[in-house]
């Protein structure tokens, strides 16, 4: 039986983040793929709280919420660092952590959701205002290593492109926002993205442009 | 007032600035916090650090003594699972018994309590969320009971008739000295049911946000 399980979905930017904290540490673990749809026994008692994913299961402990999970990867095992050592850089990186994962909601509401997208859009092109100055000659977000933040930042660096393909929408351009596009376009190539890979550009588009097209069929069949 | 606790908990010196929110915020928040323009924000020898729960995190890392945080990683990360939960469900929970009416305002209160529920749960049968002692998630939590009085105005209702262990915890963090003194200065400084008062006069807008980082 598996020392470290982990409850999650490939599609999910959040899945992810714990994927990759545990490839950098060199853990083996076993991914359930779950459906949301339908949730698990696993889940719900894993997670009775949240009833969401990712959760970590390390020696039948359930660990949940993807930027403690990371933590606790980090703490735990051997193995590069996730977050720095030194405590002022440690409370930047988790304060970019939870800047990012917080936009999560509202990136969602824009490109998938009609009600109170265009509040949801004044937020992401902030979000974007913000972080194309923050990023201006920077390979990470914090110091000079990749980390928590960076790991964080997949959602941004990676999603929201494929979003804005399958929707057409487009609020990110160079000449918008040219520092946060020049970090993205190195973000998807490097060395650590080579080494624990993204989820493929290609078959998350297809999986998002069909979820687009079952949601826009099924709320076009309630208002009939 | 996490920020106010922890320090005190930490046995750490410091110089305090009070914000006016209402009157216009001062150069040095807005430079010092420029995303979110809020309070609190430590200078840690210039430095910034901001977001409150943040600012507790770095305190315990940076100042050894008392740890507010256990030792052990699965324990850590329980306690970051809790605190994260009272800073996403209380404060909107008990604004929406101050928002609602009528039946809504039932369902709002119901909503509180369940939460709280939920957080006697967590602490089991220890005197604290910290266990035995006195920590982390104590801090972020017993900072935002300094609203309750409010909430239990408005939604008529008591907290420790309907959660009486949650209310046992609120007086045992009391009689800490760290809370003691904070919820002290708060009195003297601003009452939170005022403030909300005052945010009705000013038709509930956005200001009670700030007000609330103010306190907390």
């Amino acid at each position: 039986m598996a020392e470290v399980k982990l409850l999650g979905v490939w599609y999910s930017p959040a899945n992810h983040r714990v994927e990759w904290a545990l490839k950098i540490k060199g853990v083996e673990y076993e991914f359930i793929e779950q459906d949301l749809q339908n949730k698990s026994p696993l889940l719900l008692e894993s997670n009775p709280v949240h009833r969401k994913i990712p959760v970590l299961i390390h020696n039948g402990k359930p660990i949940c919420e993807s930027l403690i999970i990371v933590e606790y990867i980090d703490e735990t095992f051997e193995g590069p660092s996730i977050l720095p050592k030194d405590p002022y850089d440690r409370a930047l990186a988790r304060f970019w952590s939870k800047y990012l994962d917080d936009k999560v909601p509202a990136v969602v509401n824009t490109f998938f959701l009609k009600e109170e997208q265009e509040k949801a859009k004044e937020e992401v092109c902030e979000m974007l205002k913000v972080l194309d100055n923050e990023l201006k000659d920077k390979k990470f977000l914090v110091g000079d290593n990749f980390g928590l933040a960076d790991i964080t930042a997949n959602f941004v660096g990676h999603w929201l492109g494929v979003f804005q393909e399958a929707t057409g929408v487009e609020l990110v351009t160079s000449e918008k926002f040219p520092n946060f596009c020049a970090w993205r376009d190195e973000y998807i190539n490097c060395s650590q993205v080579k080494e624990y890979p993204l989820p493929r550009r290609d078959e998350l588009l297809a999986f998002v442009q069909a979820r687009a097209r079952a949601a826009a069929s099924a709320s076009a069949s309630t208002q009939k | 007032m996490r920020v106010k606790i922890a320090l005190a908990e930490k046995g750490v010196a410091y110089e305090s600035h009070e914000e006016d929110l209402f009157g216009g915020k001062s150069d040095l928040l807005l430079k010092s916090n420029p995303i979110y323009e809020k309070v609190p924000v430590l200078l840690d020898n210039g430095k910034p650090i901001v977001e409150s729960n943040n600012i507790v995190y770095y305190i315990d890392d940076k100042y050894s003594p008392n740890p507010l945080l256990p030792s052990c990683a699965y324990a850590r990360s329980r306690a970051r699972f809790w605190a994260d939960f009272i800073d996403k469900k209380v404060f909107e929970a008990g604004m929406g018994i101050w928002r609602s009416k009528g039946d809504e305002l039932e369902v709002a209160k119901n909503d509180f309590i369940g939460i709280l529920k939920k957080l006697e749960g967590a602490m089991g049968d220890k005197d604290y969320f910290g266990g035995d002692n006195f920590g982390y998630v104590d801090v972020i939590a017993t900072a935002m009971t300094s609203w309750f009085h409010a909430y239990e105005v408005f939604g008529g209702f008591k907290v420790e008739q309907l959660c009486p262990k949650f209310g046992c915890w609120m007086k045992r963090c009391l009689k800490r000295e760290s809370v003691l003194v904070s919820f002290q200065i708060l009195k003297r400084s601003i009452s939170v049911l005022s403030c909300l008062e005052r945010c009705m006069a000013l038709n509930r807008t956005g200001s009670v946000d700030s007000i609330a980082l103010y306190t907390f």
